[in-house]
């Protein structure tokens, strides 16, 4: 009899820890595949040129995405620039200052932005800025991927800083620092490996972003001129030679998509590893 | 005896909750001052409201006067910072800074006040760390992290930094209770060797603590100031029924 329990008990122990292998499996397999599909593709068609030189004109072979490539890293460095500080500062504001109505507000504000669908904020973008300038530009791209961050910024610097315990803000208080002393040198450092994990995963986020570029930053078969002027990204150009009938555009587009995956993932992990080294210190 | 602070009908809320209840006392300068009393009697509360840190938490307010050398510290021109500047403050657990040295912990203040003229940061924080005992033990590891030191260390470092920016008063909220009795006990003989130089008020549950250490104890119950006077005559003759009930142990 309890023999017989305590076989059923193993049994079914055995039986949960083999679903959930199974699950975990089931749910890597896509993830990997991805990858590996990519990394297959991709490392056909990069070669010097594709880091070097510019796109050929259709039908002729070889060229490269090095416009792309640049491009790609100026519009998430100006999205970075404009997003992450002001992401940091609205998160202290919410963390430390912000009480009562405003407060509410701005936190409920991004929530929902965070749940925007990107191709929206794009429109919002071009409607704005790309009207009101009358061209398509690196800087509406920028602002564009800049209001994509924002939310995700401000949201995981709060709940870093709300992670410091009080008592380190009263020990700065007691000593005579004024709160903002005490948020800059106390609060801020002791979260700052928090913070920066969650700006570089937010940089990642934006990095591969199609929808709104579409509508700001457009493309450009050139290098970048100005800021002020359309400028090429590899997520548009995998979107524009994959839909192209010609093979070597989607043997580009394949490139651009390794070259963009390698990108998120050495943010990402130096967001972890950020995280990990000024994490040691609380 | 020269008085430091006097309380003059002082009252402190939580929201709608008086946490004190219109206190009147003189904390006098050298001395120790106990503040004794069963949890929830306002004796923390009480302590916060000498060096205006009650106010930080939303919802607070206060009524009343605390006149620090004769001038209103709750005054409107009156600037809290440097009123904190002047009442140092020791609490309950050691929170040294996580990110800072050793170093940095005790010159922490220093950077928000300025070096006294003539003096380097050096000296201060030695001249710091000597008064709390805890020069020997850390001299050679001043750039280690605050917080890989012991409890016990950790709260005399907390008392360096405290004493760094030379305060008027100190106070101290239950300084020994996450300390075990070794630390405790050097805890309490520095209080000792401190009250020269120093006007030290200390809040703690520890009667014999109380007893051992204080020159004047007061005995707060329901937020109220139910008696205060010489530590031995409190111990030994109280006035108030409530008061000897409490240190006899009846409740509390």
């Amino acid at each position: 009899m309890i023999a017989g329990r305590d076989q059923r008990r193993k049994f079914s122990n055995k039986l949960m820890l083999v679903l959930a292998a199974a699950a975990t499996v089931l749910a890597l397999l896509p993830l990997g595949s991805i990858l590996l599909y990519v990394a297959t593709k991709g490392l056909l068609a990069l070669n010097w040129d594709f880091f070097t030189q510019l796109p050929k004109p259709v039908g002729e072979p070889g060229g490269g995405l090095a416009n792309a490539i640049v491009g790609t890293l100026i519009l998430v460095g100006l999205a970075s620039v404009m997003g992450i500080p002001l992401g940091i500062m609205t998160g202290i504001y919410l963390a430390e200052f912000g009480r009562g109505r405003l407060a509410w507000l701005v936190r409920f504000t991004c929530d929902v932005m965070t749940g925007i669908p990107s191709i929206i904020v794009g429109i919002v973008v071009y409607g704005t800025i790309v009207v009101a300038m009358k061209r398509f530009s690196a800087i509406a791209g920028g602002v564009a991927l800049a209001i994509i961050m924002l939310p995700l910024v401000t949201r995981t610097t709060e709940e870093m800083l709300k992670l410091v315990p009080n008592s380190l803000r009263e020990a700065s208080l007691a000593l005579g620092a004024s709160q903002w002393r005490t948020t800059y040198s106390i609060v801020l450092r002791s979260a700052m490996g928090g913070i920066i994990t969650g700006s570089l995963l937010a940089v990642a986020r934006v990095a591969g972003e199609t929808a709104p570029l579409l509508f700001t930053a457009l493309s450009s078969r050139y290098w970048h001129t100005g800021l002020d002027q359309r400028i090429a990204s590899l997520p548009v150009y995998i979107y524009t030679y994959a839909t192209t009938p010609y093979e070597e555009m989607h043997r580009l587009a394949w490139g651009a998509a390794l070259v963009l995956v390698a990108m998120v993932l050495v943010t990402s992990i130096a967001a972890r590893l950020a995280g990990r080294r000024a994490g040691g210190g609380r | 005896m020269d008085t430091r602070l006097l309380v003059e009908d002082f009252s402190a809320w939580y929201g709608q909750t008086q946490a004190v209840k219109n206190v009147t006392l003189p904390v006098y300068a050298s001395q120790v001052t106990a503040i004794i009393g069963p949890s929830g009697c306002g004796k923390s509360t009480f302590i916060r409201c000498l060096n205006r840190l009650h106010e930080v938490i939303p919802g607070t307010r206060t009524r009343g006067r605390v006149l620090l050398d004769g001038q209103n510290i709750y005054d409107d021109k009156v600037d809290p910072a440097e009123i904190r500047r002047r009442v140092g403050m020791v609490f309950q657990k050691p929170n040294p800074f996580p990110t800072m040295s050793i170093f940095d912990n005790v010159a922490a203040g220093l950077r928000v006040h300025g070096l006294p003229p003539g003096t380097t940061a050096e000296e201060v924080v030695e001249k710091s760390l000597k008064m709390v005992g805890l020069w020997d033990e850390v001299a050679d590891r001043l750039q280690d992290s605050g917080v890989s030191l012991s409890g016990g260390q950790q709260q005399r470092l907390c008392i360096a930094r405290a004493l760094a920016v030379e305060p008027e008063v100190l106070l101290m909220d239950e300084p020994c209770s996450a300390l075990d009795p070794v630390s405790t006990l050097k805890i309490e003989e520095l209080i000792k060797g401190l009250k020269e130089k120093y006007t030290i008020v200390i809040v703690t549950h520890n009667m014999h603590q109380a007893a051992r250490v204080a020159d004047y104890t007061a005995f707060f119950l329901n937020g109220q100031l139910i008696e205060y006077g010489v530590t031995s005559d409190i111990f030994t003759n109280p006035r108030d029924q409530r008061t000897e009930d409490y240190i006899t142990g009846r409740f509390g």
